[in-house]
């Protein structure tokens, strides 16, 4: 049982990807989480502003059963699966954060400078969150994917769109670490 | 109840995500500063997994369990919105630290200003849709 409560390793963690997106192609459907954002923009209404929301959402709700699944599955793993939340980052990492002015770095999943609720009491600090969402909705359906859609469903399929994609978050993540961020923190 | 599975197989997902510390905006940080493994490990080990069986289903022309022929649908041949809208999100994963499948794990565990991130994600998808016919694919 003391593993439940241990981290788990890369080679557990990613086999078992491999396994959801597998049991997902075998009940005929496919491994894809940014769809269901838009799934949500047309349940909202959106297909009053623009036809790219005009679907079926019925056909859908498989993947919001998904979504329903991994808030379930997020909760399950905090609250019983979990012995202390502390994330054992490199030393070069947390030198970099510390850096930053960062302090408890790894104590937690998240960090207090970007998600504590003194962040969240500032204008600045709900616009890097509301700004990021942004980004991250708005990139990912123009690339059609997102991590599990494209670097792990498209990869497996050998589809070069997703080995572009999947560049373009690198080239857009490193921007975001190496150029940006030494200037946000 | 058919969707029943779909709920236990994102139960699955989302243990996975918080216990190899998928969620960890720290994690993520870690990967974009090539300072661990752990996230390419993850990523690359799904992935090698997914070519082989992605391989060994096309070649075995396996039925789904509706006893429906898997078909592995091609994405459409294009560079210029895989390129553009893959670097938006990396620039918004890197900064915020939650691909789409987190956002939601991130919820279920309790990290309630995980919300905001979600209500831009859905302005973001929103602003595609309505911006869509303008932007080079």
């Amino acid at each position: 049982m003391d593993i439940l409560f241990q981290p788990w390793s890369w080679y557990v963690a990613g086999p078992i990807l491999a396994l959801i997106m597998f049991a997902l192609i075998f009940f005929g459907e496919n491994f894809g989480m940014s769809n269901n954002l838009r799934t949500m923009c047309a349940i909202g209404g959106g297909d009053k502003l623009s036809d790219f929301f005009k679907i079926n959402t019925k056909e859908q709700y498989w993947n919001l059963a998904f979504v329903l699944g991994s808030i379930l599955g997020g909760f399950i793993a905090v609250q019983f699966m979990t012995g202390d939340t502390a994330i054992h980052l490199s030393e070069g990492t947390v030198a970099t954060l510390e850096g930053y002015g960062f302090k408890n770095v790894g104590a937690d999943y998240l960090p207090e400078e970007i998600f504590g609720m003194e962040r969240l009491k500032s204008f600045t600090g709900i616009l890097m969150l509301l700004g990021g969402g942004i980004l991250v909705g708005f990139g990912t359906r123009y690339a059609g994917g997102c991590t599990s859609g494209h670097a792990i469903s498209g990869l497996s399929n050998l589809q070069v769109p997703s080995l572009i994609a999947v560049i373009g978050f690198f080239i857009g993540g490193l921007i975001m670490v190496h150029l940006i961020m030494p200037f946000i923190f | 109840m058919q969707y029943f599975k779909f709920i236990a197989l994102g139960i699955v997902f989302g243990i996975v995500m918080v216990k190899a510390e998928i969620i960890s905006w720290f994690r993520i940080f870690e990967m974009f500063s090539f300072q661990s493994f752990h996230m390419y490990g993850i990523i690359g080990s799904a992935v090698i997994l997914g070519v082989i069986g992605t391989y060994l289903l096309k070649r075995s022309k396996a039925k789904s369990i509706y006893g429906d022929e898997i078909v592995f649908v091609p994405k459409n041949k294009s560079i210029t919105r895989y390129l553009a809208g893959g670097i938006i999100f990396g620039l918004g994963w890197a900064l915020v630290g939650a691909c789409p499948g987190p956002i939601f794990v991130l919820l279920g565990a309790g990290y309630l200003p995980v919300l905001v991130i979600l209500f831009g994600a859905l302005i973001g998808t929103l602003l595609y849709g309505v911006t869509r016919s303008k932007l080079p694919h």
